[in-house]
């Protein structure tokens, strides 16, 4: 006797329908907890640190955070300091973000936003004088992401071709670029007496105290424009694409995208190259909107900054915004609160909230489950 | 009446796995010196049970008592001191050691700080002799076969003294001679004195070999009875709360769809010509195979596991290099990528569905058109409505539940899952279906619902290419059946040719007698 899988679903089907969109909202809900709690635990956490290490400097904490607070959010100048250092880290989170979303570590954002920052200075160099910025800016865009794209595609050739680890390539290759690059710039194309190229002959951007006079002084320019954009481009190709679903498969499980007919390899080499562009257009917010020259060490230990901003970001690109505004304001407030406690302490703060995601993240999701469970069980 | 205390007494045994709960409330009864059978559909908590009894988990309530002690809350070396031993489904055995090394592992025997292996060869040999489980002390695990590797894990379970032993699917890797050898040592085992729990979800093995029978169901015991005068049926509808079609009875049904098919279509669908494969590190894995299979056929490969058919089908498929030709309706496929043969009629259930079938992140919508997703697009980017009507099409006309399409595949039963990839596999225009392993680790009711589904692909005029661990769904299924052993088809046998006795020692490598 079999029963007919036809015709059991039409009778209850009410009933399931209602169960199915409780069930969808309750699964919507337990997704947003679990991709939006354990930074906000991460950062509680650091909080609590920042409040312990300031209490042994002989500080009121409330007084740190309110120097903090007033350094960064609280003035036009220092709230353009935090704009324009989190304009490079979102397009170095970004960078190392999508990397994430298809299984592949990057650590090399860091020499492939100096490489960016290069080539976009190179340009600079050979356009001639008085051109407008509009019709400069697609050639920056085209050096920038040509120089870090390159360098991120070497490892990803390596990797599809050879199998070699990016971890490994793309550390080593931060030294080899890194040290290519001083050799170039001291060797060949430094301005006499400088360390760093001459300046672009046309199209640099504008900085925002070009229109608000209150910013006047700080880095803050027009590139932050092109990371939004960046960003939202981004997570329109990863979440509404087909090639974005094919990465994101090729990240989450290989073997199955392999048998979805992806072309992994391909996938791998094209993600590590995407990746290191966007870490290259990093390097325009400081060639093409701050000193309109290539210097050694521009940005220096942004790409690895980066890394972090993508892990408390979550690889998405909100995320990835919001957490680059957070390094941003901890970077620039260090210089504020100097004056009661040492700098570094923000440089522990960063740490904490770094080894906090890394090492929360998994835990804050078992406590979550177990607690869902505990609930489920009554 | 003596009242000896039984060997196994389980009350009310409660264990969660986060949201999970895998045990709710389970009671379980085991005399001394009987061979009982734990059975029950996947996911119906019988490992759970038996792993908590052996120490390995605690549970969250309930008591247990062993041979009328109790020993609620135990750990595992409380339980191999009592004689509680467990041999799992995945062996847990060191390759690079022999086999006397890995019997004494844990309990060596040693003179001075140096192992004495002429004595740990001794004292095997001694319970080989003793248990019939005959395995060379001597040997490398690496070298031995799966019925022996498993023999050497009872060895090793026996050798600390176990006298109540919990086998978890233990015949899932063997042939059909290994598993009359295993009956054989577990019966002398019980007539020794000893108490085996055997979990299975095979009923016929719970018939062949069990004195009484505890039927397990979503976490609880429902049932317990004397194997005498119990049947397959009595069993399944125990197991499922129904009443089910088996594999048995739809042979009939099978057999009797045949002539009504349509004869008209070309003779040969798919013909694979010596086709070989080469493994990591020694030679052929899949050695000059040819075979065809006309339009609605089944062609069936029967086999114990690891001797070549993940590696053949795979190459079918395009995820491994491969020599030789693969012609389907004419076109020569073997240089194809997998998205050219799938366009080109390739629709496969692979037999690992959380390694290539599915992406449990991915929502069931998202993983219905895995494979097809340049079919689902708009421009660049993927035509979600399209995605989610297609999704709502399938999970009704497949009976997928839940019925939410956007729920992530995890959140699925392992049953759903696979009901997920049959239903993405057979809603592809495809002329050729590779199953492989179709109904693994899926309930019994799915199964039924699988099995239809591969008859009606055949009955459409596709050609169906079967790979079963399960003897019995190849024979419930096939046309034709070929036995593969170490790479090669050592047999091709007409269904009426094919029966157990036939096949059974063609499985071990046994050459055909002429």
């Amino acid at each position: 006797m079999t029963s007919d899988p036809q015709l059991q679903p039409v009778g209850e089907a009410p009933s399931i329908a209602a169960h199915a969109s409780a069930e969808k909202r309750a699964s919507r809900r337990v997704a947003l907890e679990e991709a939006v709690l354990p930074p906000l635990v991460a950062l509680l956490l650091a909080a609590v640190v920042g409040d312990v290490l300031i209490l042994s400097f002989g500080q009121s904490p409330g007084a740190v955070y309110k120097l903090l607070l007033d350094g960064t959010w609280g003035n036009a100048y220092g709230f353009g300091q935090v704009l324009y250092k989190a304009t490079t880290l979102t397009f170095t989170g970004l960078a190392v973000g999508l990397g994430l979303r298809a299984g592949l570590f990057n650590i090399g954002a860091e020499s492939q936003l100096a490489a960016g920052g290069f080539l976009a200075a190179v340009a600079g160099m050979l356009l001639p004088a008085g051109l407008p910025a509009l019709l400069c800016l697609p050639l920056y865009v085209l050096a920038a992401a040509l120089g870090g794209g390159v360098v991120g595609a070497v490892p990803g050739v390596l990797k599809a071709r050879f199998g070699a680890h990016e971890v490994i390539v793309t550390i080593m290759l931060n030294f080899v670029v890194l040290a290519l690059l001083n050799y170039l710039v001291s060797a060949r194309l430094h301005v006499p007496d400088t360390l760093h190229t001459p300046e672009l002959a046309s199209g640099a951007l504008p900085r925002l105290a070009d229109y608000m006079a209150p910013f006047h002084g700080s880095a803050a320019n027009a590139t932050i424009l092109l990371a939004i954009a960046t960003a939202i481009a981004l997570g329109w190709y990863l979440f509404r694409t087909k090639r974005g679903f094919e990465l994101r498969s090729v990240g989450l499980q290989p073997t199955a995208a392999e048998y979805a007919g992806v072309n992994v390899a391909g996938v791998t080499w094209r993600a590590l190259a995407v990746s290191g562009a966007i870490a290259g257009l990093g390097g325009l917010n400081y060639v093409l909107g701050y000193k309109h020259y290539y210097e050694e060490g521009f940005a220096t230990g942004a790409g690895f900054l980066g890394i972090a901003v993508a892990l408390v970001g979550r690889s998405h690109p909100i995320g990835i915004v919001l957490a680059a505004l957070l390094f941003a304001t901890l970077s620039q407030g260090g210089l504020a609160v100097n004056a009661l406690v040492p700098k570094q302490m923000v440089d522990v703060l960063q740490a904490v909230v770094i080894l906090a995601v890394a090492t929360s993240v998994p835990e804050v999701r078992r406590i979550l489950r177990s607690a869902r469970a505990g609930a489920g069980g009554r | 009446m003596t009242d000896t205390p039984r060997a196994i007494a389980l009350r009310g045994i409660v264990k969660s796995f986060g949201p999970v709960l895998a045990n709710r409330g389970a009671d379980f009864d085991v005399a001394t010196g009987e061979i009982h059978a734990l059975v029950g559909e996947n996911g119906a908590g019988k490992s759970t049970l038996m792993r908590i009894l052996s120490g390995m988990y605690a549970a969250d309530a309930g008591s247990m008592e062993v041979n009328g002690r109790d020993v609620s809350g135990w750990h595992t070396t409380d339980a191999i001191a009592a004689g509680v031993g467990m041999v799992h489904q995945h062996f847990m055995l060191v390759p690079t050691l022999t086999v006397a090394e890995n019997v004494v592992l844990g309990s060596e025997i040693t003179r001075g700080p140096v192992l004495d292996r002429a004595a740990a060869e001794e004292a095997v040999r001694a319970l080989s002799a003793r248990t019939g489980l005959a395995v060379p002390p001597e040997r490398l695990v690496a070298d031995l076969s799966v019925g022996e590797a498993q023999r050497v894990e009872i060895l090793k379970t026996l050798y600390r003294g176990a006298k109540i032993l919990i086998l978890d699917e233990p015949t899932a890797v063997l042939s059909p001679p290994e598993v009359r050898e295993l009956w054989q040592v577990l019966r002398s085992l019980r007539d020794a004195g000893g108490t085996v729990v055997l979990i299975t979800h095979k009923l016929d093995e719970v018939i062949d070999v069990s004195d009484a029978i505890t039927v397990m169901r979503q976490g609880k015991t429902v049932t317990r009875m004397p194997t005498r005068g119990a049947t397959p049926q009595t069993i399944a509808r125990a197991m499922v709360g129904r009443d089910v079609a088996l594999a048995l009875d739809a042979e009939q049904a099978g057999s009797a769809t045949m002539s009504t098919r349509a004869p008209s279509s070309p003779s040969v669908m798919l013909e694979v010509r010596g086709l070989s494969v080469s493994g990591t590190r020694r030679s052929a894995v899949v050695n000059d195979v040819s075979f065809s299979i006309a339009p609605g056929e089944i062609f069936g490969i029967a086999g114990v596991e690891g001797n070549g058919q993940t590696e053949l089908v795979e190459a079918i498929a395009g995820l491994r290099h491969a020599a030789g030709s693969i012609l389907l309706a004419g076109r020569d496929l073997v240089s194809a990528s997998v998205r050219e043969r799938g366009d080109a009629g390739v629709s496969h259930i692979p037999e690992d569905r959380h390694e290539r079938g599915l992406i449990l992140d991915y929502s069931v919508a998202e993983n219905l058109i895995l494979g097809q997703q340049h079919r689902f697009t708009r421009g660049l980017t993927l035509d979600m409505p399209r995605v989610l009507a297609h999704a709502q099409a399938l999970v009704r006309a497949y009976d997928i539940r839940p019925t939410d399409p956007e729920l992530p595949a995890r959140a699925l039963s392992g049953g759903n899952q696979q009901k997920v990839v049959v239903a993405r596999e057979m809603s592809r225009d495809f002329k050729v279906l590779l199953a492989a392993q179709p109904t693994r680790g899926v309930d019994v009711g799915a199964i039924e619902f699988i099995h239809a589904r591969l008859r009606e692909a055949r009955d459409r005029g596709k050609a169906v290419l079967l790979v079963s661990a399960d003897l019995a769904e190849v024979l419930a299924l096939a046309d034709r059946v070929a036995v593969m052993y170490g790479g090669r088809f050592v047999a091709v046998l007409p269904r009426a040719e094919a029966t157990p006795d036939a096949i059974g020692p063609l499985m071990t490598g046994a050459e055909r007698a002429a």
